[in-house]
């Protein structure tokens, strides 16, 4: 199985939130690396989305949907900066 | 909404009685990984139980193909839906890793090379029902799907057969693995379909 | 009068289909109808969705095609034998049908018409896609900003779009583009001479899009690397694929 960028996981965040997720900037709990999340690498697709810091490999987010619920554990990641609405 | 696809058939899939439920028959193997694909040379692997007071026990490949090795014939039912049956394997019985280890653990987090980790109860391991496994259909395991070694606990979701594992922690209590943190089922019976927490 | 978005979450809508055109013998454009249509940015792409009689669903992502132009929003599928959505797209789907799609996603591979530095675009195979999304985004805002793409393709046949490209690098300045052929003989793949003979030099410092199979994107990117390309440069869109 190949990955793809975090990039692809742009619908099913644009469904939880009213902000572009993707072009939001994390940065890595592991190494402190910080770059766009659509800069992710994306492993795990069918059950669920693993996105993993391009520098050192360690998972910083996760994203699992489930028919009625969508669980997002962002434990890999200090901090992610998203754009405010309007702006 | 819903639109139905004319003529959209999907994979070629069949819903076949005495499946648990919301599975299908698949007749290939899909491959699903969380990460990169660690490939391990034989010199380097090991597996290692650490129990709950700290001690363990460890084997190189060596000593642990010596082990007695059981030939198994199972049905594998995957969260994502697809179910495979009559799968054979050869790999080591953990009645037979775990016989000489002192334990009053109730729970154990099996570790993979590349980090991976998923929980499972000390009894789901033993009395025949789980094995690490090192051959499929009577090749070696290829490194796609766990190889040299992974986990084989068929009554669980197959998520639970932790590819290329590396140990197993016992544990007084239970801890969510990889996927259980982000939001899968602790314990994962497929004929309850406990795929997500709070199933 | 414009009706302003409301900022909300996204959800599924119908999406119809309206036009059509053969792009290569494995390629089909659907031009779709998607009542509502915010606009949309180049490279950005939309997931599908189709759903059979019994319930079963599958979904995939798609890139957008086209520039947007106010009415119709355009896909590119390459055919992956054996594949459960991109036959049924090419074959099946016949111009009044519908389908579900989630729509504009992505704003992190996308090239904006503000931006100004030369622009260098890689493509493996289907992976021109949204590559050329912003070759025609380039070409409404009659952009000037130098655009080189190098894309890889099997053979001439499997080229989309080969036509509509040769015609804008006559008519429109500061587009070049090259091939690079894989499967005729002598094969070629995209290398460190390629894309130092055909794109920019690193000094330059151009924005660069990268996007096809995951096996094509990421050699591309390293060759990028290795030419001292600034990785924060350097966006990528992988498309999967086994091999
Ligand atoms: C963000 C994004 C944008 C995309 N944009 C486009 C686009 O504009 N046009 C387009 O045609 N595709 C695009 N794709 C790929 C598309 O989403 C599907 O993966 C592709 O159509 C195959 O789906 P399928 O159901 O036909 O094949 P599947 O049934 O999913 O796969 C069948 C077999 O082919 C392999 N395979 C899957 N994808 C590929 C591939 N891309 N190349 C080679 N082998 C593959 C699989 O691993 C599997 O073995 C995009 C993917 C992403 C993530
Ligand atoms: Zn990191």
């Amino acid at each position: 199985m190949n990955p793809l960028d975090g990039n692809a996981m742009a619908g099913d965040l644009r469904e939880l939130f009213t902000v572009d997720v993707t072009a939001a900037h994390y940065t890595c709990a592991g190494c402190g690396h910080a770059d766009a999340v659509g800069a992710l690498i994306l492993w795990g697709q069918e059950m669920g989305h693993v996105g993993r810091c391009p520098t050192c490999e360690d998972v910083v987010l996760r994203v699992v949907t489930a028919p009625d619920r969508v669980f997002l554990d962002l434990r890999g990641s200090v901090r992610l900066e998203l754009p405010r609405t309007g702006s | 909404m819903g639109i139905i696809s004319r003529g959209f058939g999907g994979r070629r899939r069949e819903s076949v009685p005495g499946l648990p439920p919301g599975q299908y028959l698949t007749h290939d193997f899909p491959v699903l990984s969380a990460g990169p694909t660690p490939r391990i040379p034989l010199d380097r692997w090991s597996f290692t139980v650490a129990t709950e007071t700290g001690e363990k026990k460890k084997w190189n490949w060596q000593e642990f193909t010596a082990l007695e090795s059981e030939d198994v014939t199972v049905d594998i039912h995957c969260v994502t839906k697809w179910s495979k049956l009559g799968t054979t394997w050869r790999g080591v019985a953990l009645d037979t890793l775990l016989a000489d280890v002192e334990t009053a653990a109730d729970y154990t987090m099996v570790h993979s090379f590349g980090g991976y980790t998923t929980n499972v109860p000390m009894e789901d391991l033993l009395d025949g029902k789980a094995w690490i496994a090192y051959k499929f259909d009577g090749e070696d395991l290829e490194p796609e799907h766990g190889g040299p070694a992974r986990m084989l606990i068929p009554h669980l979701y197959f998520w639970k057969s932790a590819k290329w594992v590396n140990g197993l922690t016992l544990m007084n209590d239970d801890e969510p693995g990889f996927w259980e943190a982000a939001g899968y089922h602790m314990y994962g019976d497929p004929w309850l379909e406990q795929r997500y927490q709070g199933d | 009068m414009a009706r302003a978005a409301l900022p909300g979450r996204l959800t599924w809508r119908a999406a119809t289909l309206v036009g059509e055109r053969r792009e290569t013998p494995s390629a089909r454009t659907l031009v779709l109808d998607v009542p509502d249509w915010p606009g949309h940015l180049a490279g950005q792409h939309v997931d599908v969705r189709l759903t059979a009689p019994d319930g079963y669903s599958a979904q995939r992502s798609y890139s957008i095609a086209s520039a947007w132009d106010d009415k119709t929003v355009e896909l590119t599928i390459q055919r992956v034998e054996d594949g459960e959505v991109s036959p049924y797209l090419i074959d099946d789907l016949q111009v009044g049908d519908q389908l579900e799609l989630r729509g504009p996603v992505g704003g992190w591979f996308v090239w904006r018409e503000k931006q100004t530095a030369p622009v260098l675009l890689l493509a493996g195979g289907s992976g021109v896609v949204p590559l050329m999304a912003m070759i025609r985004a380039r070409g409404t805002a009659k952009g000037k900003q130098p655009f080189r793409l190098i894309y890889s393709v099997r053979t001439p046949e499997d080229a989309c779009y080969a036509q509509e490209l040769s015609r804008r690098v006559r008519d429109e300045p500061g587009l070049d583009v090259h091939f690079v052929y894989t499967r005729v003989s002598p094969r070629k793949r995209i290398d460190v001479a390629t894309i130092n003979s055909y794109g920019w030099p690193a000094d330059f410092t151009p924005d660069c899009y990268v996007c096809g199979p995951t096996t094509f994107v990421e050699a591309a990117a390293d060759i990028l690397v290795a030419l001292g390309h600034d990785p924060k440069r350097i966006r990528t869109e992988r498309f999967g694929g086994t091999s």
